[in-house]
């Protein structure tokens, strides 16, 4: 009996902090909030708060405000996404051709990637003015200069969610395509060179080379980026914040939504809202957890 | 040498939990040295705001000898970052000595969160209850009690004007618009001469002080404060009416409004590219900093609301066991005296709050509102929390933002009419 305290004793002593903060400060505050709510706390004063089981989710769902958000949040993820695998998977693609001073272009791309969001999201406002014609500024007055007019539009004060929400997609995409580039590159080079060269001696085309051979040892890699990028998406605020201000119904997602809560001390609406934002991440995350666990296991 | 290793590591471990633990008793307690710090929470961090708090310190220093002022001022947002912080320090039961806030419907969040003091003894004391015109006590007044004692008066229904855009179209710039119809006519004529955009404006709050001015030139000042009260019906005709004409109004405005701030719009208009801006009577004071000559601008109420004063105030509290409590009463004495608001006004650009101020120990613009501001009838300001709560600020600004996108008036007027019921 002793003798087993002393093989894994040790072990569960050094874990023991981290699992006693782990469990106090997220998932005890998990249970915390969930529990806030399920309560007609709508204000910020103490004291014991009647519960009222889920009529606080029921009204958030029967909001235009909440609806629209998720629907802002919905576009966003999809063109912020996309836009991200395809600038990254062909900027890996260039890369992995072996230009020369590929060490100057890693870095560029990466670059923006070291910038903070508030920081990025200032001058993507500055760039995204919706001013046209003589009065363009920002990216609108580049259009203007480069004689490309018919590209010069409102940015995301547009009318269409579409455009709105593309527009903001659009500095995050910026941002982290660098990262899925050298996500993809690390793929590119981990994949070994006999496999390449049996494929051609096998006499396949440089595009079935890539279609069959080296695109489906990197499916693991693109998870991978899907499910960062996604999450990433789905709690995107400061760049929203500092781009179109707090209250913006046009760019309104849930994670803005629910500061704008907060500083009304809704308690039990925002709490709600941060409950709804964490199980649509769940549905995106867990499942890959558990594949990555299956996957684990099974190696 | 491994038990003992493992104990070690025990012994470790329980330190920093202790440690954790001890942290966070920390922050509850302060030390009796601390005991004469009045802290004073503001968002007046710099240019004519921090003047005009340091104004109010030197005659602090002089009447309240045996305290010490802290200041403890949050930049930027307007406030937006200031209150964040606020609301943290107030929640953690840690709240400053005396806080600012606008006068009015806003204080109505820290009320219901048990949060403020009825500070109605303190007027009486100082004998602010003769010295401030019993209108504004009437708007202060929360179900008999008063919760802040404010610092000043700004107005909110101004117009500011660029006489040479007018001139352009033939516009007496001396005069206002006799009403809403009036200007819109106006409107037409500078769009005629070539000025495209007549009217500059600006995100959020500017959209929304154009929206309130209309409301009260259509609906008169009475139905226009039972709006926010409820006592006026938010989905009446006549209302609809307004916001048609709002609808109007905003087809003159500048195409990137949602991207620009309020100083850019004034910019426009004192640029020549706009004839008018909608703005709160602290414009008076940014023209003063960028030095705009007082010809080259002109101002006058909103068309169709002369005659009102529409006010916004800032005031400062006594929050629910505040440190220092004795030295924050000294602080409010100080804000609702005639020394401190000479003080503090004069250089903040706003007007005083007690009505024995003498007009002659202020600039131009603002011996004309103190004019106004003793004969006018005094109607409260929604955008700047003299009317409405956060919690309906923040609905409605969201309805005007969603309406500058997709302007549909049943739309707006549901959304409103929704936002005046929150809390």
């Amino acid at each position: 009996m002793h003798g087993r305290i002393r093989t894994w004793g040790p072990g569960a002593l050094v874990l023991l902090p981290t699992v006693l903060l782990l469990g106090y400060f997220v998932y005890g505050l998990i249970g915390w909030s969930v529990n806030t709510s399920l309560t007609g706390r709508h204000t910020a004063r103490r004291g014991p708060a009647e519960y009222v089981g889920f009529d606080n989710y029921v009204n958030l769902f029967g909001e235009d405000r909440f609806l629209n958000s998720l629907k802002n949040l919905g576009v966003l993820t999809v063109v912020f996404i996309l836009g991200t695998l395809v600038f990254g998977l062909i900027w890996a693609l260039l890369l992995e051709k072996g230009v020369t001073g590929e060490g100057i272009f890693r870095s560029v791309f990466l670059f923006p990637m070291a910038i903070s969001m508030i920081a990025s999201g200032v001058v993507w406002g500055w760039l995204l003015n919706p001013s046209q014609g003589d009065e363009a500024r920002g990216l609108n007055r580049l259009f203007g200069i480069a004689n490309l007019d018919f590209l010069q539009n409102a940015w995301w004060t547009g009318g269409s969610r579409w455009t709105t929400m593309a527009s903001i997609a659009l500095p995050a995409i910026w941002q982290l395509s660098g990262y899925i580039m050298a996500l993809f590159l690390a793929g590119f080079r981990g994949i070994p060179g006999e496999l390449r060269e049996a494929a051609r001696v096998d006499g396949a085309s440089e595009f079935k080379l890539y279609r069959h051979v080296l695109f489906p040892q990197l499916s693991p890699i693109a998870l991978s980026a899907l499910i960062i990028l996604g999450h990433m998406s789905l709690k995107l605020f400061d760049l929203i914040y500092a781009i179109t201000g707090p209250n913006q119904f046009r760019t309104e997602v849930p994670s803005v939504y629910m500061w704008n809560t907060l500083l009304r001390s809704d308690m039990a609406k925002a709490a709600a809202i941060s409950i709804v934002l964490l199980v649509v991440v769940a549905i995106l995350v867990v499942p890959y957890v558990a594949y990555t666990v299956k996957q684990e296991s099974e190696e | 040498m491994r038990g003992g290793m493992s104990k070690a590591v025990a012994v470790l471990g329980a330190a920093g939990l202790l440690a954790v633990s001890a942290c966070g008793n920390s922050g509850g307690d302060s030390g009796d040295s601390a005991s004469k710090d009045v802290t004073v929470f503001t968002w007046w961090a710099d240019g004519g705001e921090k003047a005009g708090l340091d104004g109010l310190v030197s005659v602090f220093n002089t009447k309240c000898k045996d305290y010490k002022f802290d200041n403890a001022a949050v930049a930027g947002g307007a406030g937006a970052n200031a209150k964040q912080v606020l609301a943290n320090d107030l929640a953690s039961g840690n709240p400053p000595s005396t806080f600012q806030a606008h006068a009015g419907a806003e204080l109505k969040d820290y009320i219901n969160n048990g949060q403020v003091e009825d500070v109605s003894q303190l007027y009486k004391d100082f004998g602010l209850d003769a010295a401030f015109p019993k209108s504004l006590l009437d708007n202060l007044t929360v179900e008999g009690k008063i919760y802040s004692i404010p610092a000043n008066v700004h107005r909110a229904n101004v117009v500011w004007a660029n006489p040479a855009v007018l001139k352009k179209a033939n516009i007496d710039a001396t005069k206002a618009p006799a009403s809403v119809d009036a200007w819109i006519a106006d409107l037409d004529k500078l769009k005629a001469a070539g000025v495209k955009a007549p009217l500059a404006t600006s995100k959020g709050f500017a959209q929304e002080m154009v929206l309130e001015v209309v409301l009260l030139a259509e609906l008169g000042p009475d139905k226009f404060t039972g709006l926010w009260n409820g006592s006026t019906d938010f989905n009446g005709a006549d209302v609809t009416a307004a916001l048609q004409k709002y609808a109007k109004l905003l087809t003159y405005t500048n195409t990137d409004r949602e991207a620009v701030d309020w100083p850019d719009a004034l910019g426009y208009v004192n640029k020549g590219q706009a004839a008018y801006t909608v703005m709160g009577d602290w414009v008076a004071a940014q023209q003063l900093s960028e030095g705009v000559a007082e010809s080259a601008y002109t101002y006058w109420p909103a068309p169709g609301t002369a005659g009102n004063f529409q006010y916004l105030a800032d005031s400062f509290t006594l929050p629910v066991n505040a440190k220092t409590p004795d030295g924050a009463k000294c602080w409010l004495d100080v804000v609702g005296s005639a020394d401190g608001q000479k003080a503090f006004n004069t250089k903040k650009g706003s007007i005083p709050a007690r009505s024995d101020a003498v007009a002659t120990d202020y600039p131009k613009y603002q011996q004309a509102a103190m004019a106004d501001w003793k004969k006018d009838k005094i109607v409260p300001s929604c955008a700047h929390g003299a009317a409405c709560t956060l919690g309906q600020n923040d609905s409605i600004l969201s309805a005007i933002g969603q309406f500058s996108g997709k302007p549909d008036v049943p739309t707006l007027q549901k959304a409103l009419a929704a936002a005046a019921k929150t809390s």
